[in-house]
């Protein structure tokens, strides 16, 4: 505890005194004539601190009692976080408008939920882990509900909160087993505390609740009943949020416990998240070929690409830890690409999610068509597009490791789940003519969109250097 | 039996036993009224492990709080829980052998409990000795150095917690008059009143 | 410079394929043509201005993966000047002309675009074609190698409403497939052995390649003799060398102007240049060399037997162009890469001069091919004719005897002719005989082309004789420049390509090695050697004047008397009744088999049982279980912890 502390979690105490000094501001001034403004300098501060600390970020440290690291794993999943955020809080702005809910407390909300993610990302203890956890995840239960006057939006946001408290109550019990066992809760000590002799029973039971309270967050497969229906309940650009930073914090925590705390115990954590990877991998592909409503339909594909991502995860190997950042990343973009798609979705004034609705598209607007189909190319992972080589990584990884089995399995998985992503091409291209959708972009939504399917597509030669960024935040969690 | 074991297995079968009747009762306010017992037995464990702040917190922040809370809200919404729990019977069996496999699952894992070999040195190693200081100071010590990250965060949860309320709940109605304060002090006789001249025998 | 040289074609393809429609047809060709006029314009400054050491030009990084890591850089040495400069010059000649050929093309409906696309697809060839011959490691070669089969795939077939193009297109792909393979194989092996793929690290490994060997279709083979036979495969595909030569003839279905640039002057002669560009590896593979050479006289010699007897324009011109690639080859073969790039060069010229002129013949017999329809053309077409007419001097190699002065094929063919007989080889001396009968054949059917086009009376459709007109500016000047070309070329640079200082002119881009002196015994033959190609010609002319000029009658009657010969002939030696025989009958077979076992039972009824049946009931099921109700989901998580719990438990107790 002394200065040097504070200057490790600089970024997270710079972007929570911001938000309560944007929140005592426009509390005790003009209120939700601010939001817009709010909006954009939110973002401009989450890019900022994203900045910072790729600029400034160096080395390996701990504050509070290793209850805080920062390090290069940690740093990479922060700057995905605020810049991923930033942009969706941008994208938000039109819709929110539109829909009559542009409040101040959005990007607050956000901001906080932000803080929340980069809490989790960093920490190094199963107390910080659960703070980090709740604080996004409140944040989360309420812009959820957002739209109060929509009956399927507050709907929405109370399934997220009671089953987001039944699976912290799963995590908690986990937790407490594991602090049981080991008599502490930092993850080095815990780790400290298995390699010691065998492992018991309840060790292993205590980390299959924990591992179940993650995967909630996930929404791995069966822990991910609630995603379709807040995907589909929650404003559109809260689902966009919801689809990629939260995701992205979990997984990397996931990650980090796994092997921080349970590196010594890897044969056995392995089974489980293969089990979650495989499930997340076929439900996510199987139900998303019934599904009617396009943010459902995000809602499955999310499930089936957090399942790739854990078959990563569950090879346990460098390369598998690599694959599974670049998987995020490129997940990342692809999703924020399709949402500011899907933000657009409108007929008079009136917002469309049915994909019905695409029938037809590309003659209404070919480029715009064009780029939607470079991202469902890329989220069905076809060469030559960069979710292809997100794919490629991670069964490499588990071939690598010595599980073809998964890899196998991952294979069938995306062949079946190509199906939903090429429909919606077809529909573009080859359906019937029905009513139109009209909406337009703005600039910026319109930007997003392009410039994320030109990078699905340039990409391709160097991945924009990304490996090797993954492959040493990924060596800073092995060592 | 000594006495302090007595009244362990006292607070403890009552603690368990009223968290069962708060799933079972049928009434939600007894469920309740079940559930500040659950609290109370708790506070007197706490009491037991000699951590009396703890105890005390706990009763006047859970029962005389959050369990006060619950009730007005059991009682406002006044939903039919009798109806849901019918809906919930169809679901019994199978849950029941979840719950089951679970329960027995549990218990090989208490049967076959053993702990790091250094866990109790590692669980000491944290709390301030407990022979020097009180366990109120020894919290407040805890709480405010070593886990002042934490604490903060939890701050922050609250704060979330109330600026969530506020956006899912507060409505601004726009017909209806406020009173302002300001407003009100700060009114003179010049703006609230009119002097008007009336000439005798006209009336106005 | 050099990138500049590579990317304009690429520009001007891209542009004119995909922005005509903002820029106009006619802006969007010119545009095109103008940029190769640049790149060949620059490519002749290169050409001249080089004479130092093999230069690499860094253009980016290309591949890296385990141990292969690649870089794009252009390899800049004598050899790739040369062919820059014949790549360029004769594609924008075919640029320019053709403006003139596909102006109104009867393939097409009214109001059809098919310009900007021609000209998109030749540019882009051009870029292909730079790539190969720039390249500096194998994957690039490989990458230009298969980029001009490309291109020439989409120009065989451009008039996509012919179904004979379409088959053409098709044959010329799949061909160049199996000689493609052999390439392939051959990289691999490259790589395998040397562990890279750049051509500097490759030569190196030369010396070190004689001594391995491998084992190859359980066999143990010398590893040197089988890389360079197995990239040999490669060039006799593109370079349609016996055997898989069947395709360039049909490939005479695509544009005149697609058979002078592609099928005459510069794709077919990347197998030469592949030797060549690999002779640090060929000089130590003596059976390999050996093999080339046989097959190169080979094919010289059958090619040239069947273009006696063949009445398509093109199609002669065609089998001309395998038995002058049969020479090139015969030349590398014998250590005389010297000589072979020499032939290279001037057959660029005189090929492309012969091709561009047959178009004009076409044009202006309104796309009438056969040679039986022609006669006393040279009137009504006199820039043709003259054009045709160097060409035919040029190919058939006239010249004045033991003496440097000729048309550009008499200075190169001999020196080809030459080099064989001064190898003193078997091999050598075989291909010295059948190349010596095969440029009397080539004398025999050129001048026969000649005379039943433009001399003797019209035959045919008297209607498309009296509106037989002469071909616009754009169509004869491209001629003329190459007429020029036809004359000069082979003067100008006999010295620097075969007289005594070419080892100064090729530096290092050849190697030879320090046994191999056939040139300088070229340089010292017995007369009677020099003279036989001249004599040979001088016979063929003869023979022909006496066929078709003299006594018009004998062609026929000699055709009925030797009938099976004739037939043997005209027949092409029914490789391709034999082929199809073989490959296209047994494939077909094979894949029918497959077809309805493997494919139609297994597959589709195995795919279709799953996709049909099985997963929609999956997503029917899964669809169930979103119910909506939040207990179901929480119980939904504790079944999967419940799962997850059990598993554990289990495995723990046993």
């Amino acid at each position: 505890m002394s200065s040097n502390a504070l200057t490790i979690i600089f970024s997270e105490i710079a972007l929570i005194v911001y938000v309560l000094g944007a929140l005592m501001y426009a509390v005790y001034t003009k209120k939700d004539e601010l939001t817009s403004k709010l909006i954009w300098l939110t973002s401009a501060v989450m890019v900022a601190l994203g900045g910072l600390i790729v600029f400034f970020g160096s080395g390996e440290s701990t504050a509070f009692n290793g209850a805080f690291i920062d390090d290069e794993f940690a740093r990479y999943g922060k700057v995905i976080i605020l810049w991923s955020s930033a942009i969706i809080l941008i994208l938000s702005r039109d819709y929110l408008t539109k829909n009559l809910l542009l409040k101040f407390e959005y990007p607050i909300l956000v901001a906080i939920s932000v803080v929340g993610m980069m809490m989790m990302v960093s920490a190094g203890d199963l107390l910080s882990l659960y703070m980090g956890i709740e604080l996004q995840a409140l944040s989360l239960y309420v812009i959820a509900a957002f739209n109060r006057d929509s009956v399927r939006s507050t709907e929405a946001g109370l399934k997220y909160f009671v089953l987001g408290a039944l699976s912290s109550g799963l995590l908690l019990y986990g937790v407490s087993l594991i602090y049981g066992f080991s008599g502490t809760t930092k993850f080095s000590d815990i780790a400290l505390a298995l390699g010691q002799g065998p492992t018991p029973l309840g060790l292993l039971v205590g980390l299959v609740f924990l591992i179940s309270g993650l995967a909630f967050k996930i929404s791995a497969a069966p822990f991910h009943m609630w995603t379709p229906d807040v995907y589909e309940g929650a404003p559109t650009p809260v689902t966009a949020f919801f689809a990629t930073a939260p995701k992205v914090a979990a997984m990397i925590l996931f990650t980090r416990i796994v092997f921080d705390a349970f590196g010594e115990i890897i044969t056995d954590w392995q089974q489980i998240v293969s089990f979650l990877a495989v499930a997340s991998m076929f439900l996510g592909s199987i139900a998303a070929i019934g599904q009617k409503d396009i943010k459902r339909l995000m809602a499955y594909s999310s499930i089936a690409h957090m399942g790739f991502a854990l078959v990563g995860l569950a090879s346990g190997s460098l390369a598998g830890i690599q694959s599974l950042l670049i998987y995020i990343a490129i997940y990342v973009v692809m999703n924020i690409g399709t949402f500011a798609f899907i933000l657009s979705m409108e007929r008079e004034g009136k917002s469309i999610n049915n994909i019905i609705a695409l029938n037809m598209y590309s003659k209404i607007e070919p480029l715009r068509a064009l780029a939607l189909m470079i991202l469902m190319f890329s989220l069905a992972g076809i060469p030559p597009m960069l979710g292809f080589f997100g794919k490629f990584y991670v069964l490499k990884a588990a071939v690598d490791a010595g599980m073809a089995w998964l890899a196998i399995m991952g294979v069938i998985a995306s062949v079946i789940g190509a199906f939903y992503y090429l429909r919606i091409i077809y529909l573009m291209y080859f359906g019937e003519e029905t009513e139109k959708l009209d909406g337009s972009m703005s600039t910026f939504g319109w930007m997003t969109l392009m410039v994320s399917a030109i990078v699905m597509i340039v990409g391709v030669v160097n991945l924009f250097g990304i490996e090797r960024i993954a492959l040493s935040a990924a060596s800073t969690l092995l060592n | 039996m000594e006495i302090a074991a007595l009244a362990f297995y006292f607070f403890a079968v009552i603690a368990i036993i009223s968290a069962v009747f708060v799933t079972l009762s049928r009434h939600p306010v007894h469920s309740v009224l079940w559930l500040i017992l659950a609290f109370i037995s708790s506070a007197g464990l706490f009491v037991l492990l000699g951590a009396e702040f703890l105890a005390m917190l706990l009763i006047i922040i859970y029962v005389g709080a959050v369990a006060v809370l619950f009730l007005f809200v059991v009682m406002m919404l006044n939903v039919d829980f009798a109806a849901l729990k019918a809906d919930m019977a169809k679901f019994l069996p199978i849950g029941l052998l979840m719950g089951i496999i679970i329960l027995i699952e549990l218990g090989l894992v208490f049967g076959d409990w053993n702990f790091a070999s250094n866990s109790l040195e590692l669980r000491a190693a944290i709390t301030p000795p407990i022979e020097d200081i009180h366990n109120t100071q020894a919290l407040g010590l805890l709480i405010y150095d070593d886990f002042i990250y934490l604490f903060q965060a939890a701050g922050l949860i609250l704060l979330v917690a109330m600026i969530g309320a506020i956006v899912l709940t507060m409505r601004h109605r726009t017909n209806i008059k406020r009173q302002n304060v300001m407003e009100q002090m700060s009114r003179d006789p010049s703006s609230a009143l009119e002097l008007k001249e009336v000439e005798s025998g006209k009336g106005i | 410079m050099e990138q500049l040289v590579l990317f304009l074609p690429l520009i001007g393809s891209i542009i004119c394929g995909f922005g005509y429609k903002y820029v106009g047809e006619f802006a969007a060709t010119a545009f095109a043509t103008g940029l190769l006029f640049i790149a060949a314009i620059l490519s002749w400054v290169i050409f001249i201005n080089f004479h130092g050491p093999t230069e690499q030009i860094y253009i980016m990084r290309w591949i890296e993966s385990g141990e292969l890591s690649s870089f794009w850089a252009i390899r800049l040495d004598r050899l790739t000047s040369i062919m820059l400069i014949v790549v360029t010059t004769v594609s924008a000649l075919v640029h320019f002309y053709s403006f003139g050929y596909m102006s109104d093309d009867p393939n097409w409906k009214d109001g059809e675009s098919y310009k900007p696309r021609f000209f998109a697809y030749l540019s882009f060839f051009t870029f292909a074609m730079l790539m190969l011959v720039t390249s500096d490691n194998l994957l690039q070669m490989f990458f230009g190698w298969e980029g001009v089969g490309v291109a020439s795939y989409l120009l065989i077939g451009f008039y996509w409403r012919k179904s004979s193009a379409n088959s053409a297109a098709m044959k010329a792909f799949i061909v160049n497939r199996v000689g493609d393979f052999g390439f392939a194989l051959g990289i691999f092996g490259l790589f395998y052995f040397t562990g890279s793929i750049n051509f500097n690290d490759i030569f190196a490994a030369g010396p070190s390649l004689k001594s391995e060997n491998i084992e190859f279709l359980w066999m143990e083979w010398s590893a040197i003799e089988l890389l360079t036979f197995l990239l040999f495969i490669g060039a006799m595909g593109k370079s349609a060398q016996l055997f898989l030569h069947t395709w360039l003839p049909d490939a005479m279905e695509g544009p005149t102007p697609v058979s002078a640039l592609i099928h005459a002057a510069t794709m077919v002669t990347a197998g030469v240049f592949l030797v060549c560009r690999m002779s640090p590896l060929f000089e130590y593979a003596p059976n390999t060399l050996a093999f080339v050479t046989v097959i190169g006289a080979t094919s010289a010699f059958i090619a040239a037997t069947i273009g006696l007897v063949q009445n398509d324009i093109k199609r002669v011109i065609a089998y001309s162009t395998m038995s002058q690639l049969g020479y090139m080859f015969a030349a590398a073969g014998v250590g005389a890469y010297q000589a072979a790039m020499f032939h290279l060069f001037t057959h660029a010229f005189f090929k492309a001069m012969l091709f561009l002129g047959a178009g004009s013949v076409i044009h202006a017999m309104h796309h009438e091919q056969d040679m039986r329809n022609y006669g006393a053309l040279r009137k009504k077409i006199p820039y043709t004719f003259v054009a045709m007419l160097i060409g035919t001097l040029a190919i058939t190699g006239v010249g004045v005897p033991l003496t440097h002065i000729g048309f550009a094929g008499f200075l190169s063919k001999d020196a080809v002719i030459e080099s064989t007989y001064a190898a003193h080889s078997l091999v050598g001396s075989y291909a010295f005989w059948l190349l010596v009968g095969a440029a009397a054949m080539t004398s025999f059917y050129s001048w026969r082309l000649i005379f039943l086009t433009f001399y003797g009376s019209p035959r045919g459709d008297i209607e498309k004789h009296n509106h037989a007109h002469e071909s616009p500016f754009s169509m004869v000047i491209p001629l003329i420049v190459l007429a020029i070309g036809s004359i000069f070329s082979g003067m100008i640079w006999f010295e620097d390509f075969f007289g005594h200082h070419y080892n100064e002119f090729f530096g290092s881009s050849v190697y030879l090695s320090p046994e191999n002196h056939v040139i300088e015994h070229a340089h010292h033959l017995d007369n009677w050697v020099k003279l036989s190609p001249f004599l040979a010609m001088t016979f063929g002319l003869v023979l022909s004047w006496v066929f078709y000029i003299r006594y018009p009658s004998w062609p026929s009657r000699l055709a009925n008397t030797f009938q099976p010969l004739h037939s043997l002939l005209y027949n092409k030696y029914y490789f391709d009744e034999a082929y199809d025989f073989i490959f296209i009958k047994g494939s077909n077979a094979l894949g029918r088999v497959f077809w309805r076992i493997g494919d139609g039972w297994i597959i589709d009824g195995g795919l279709n049982g799953l996709a049909l049946r099985l997963i929609p009931y999956l997503t029917k099921l899964s669809g169930k279980m979103q119910s909506g109700f939040m207990y179901h989901y929480a119980f939904a998580m504790f079944i999967g912890l419940g799962v997850l719990l059990s598993w554990f438990v289990i495995k723990g107790v046993n």
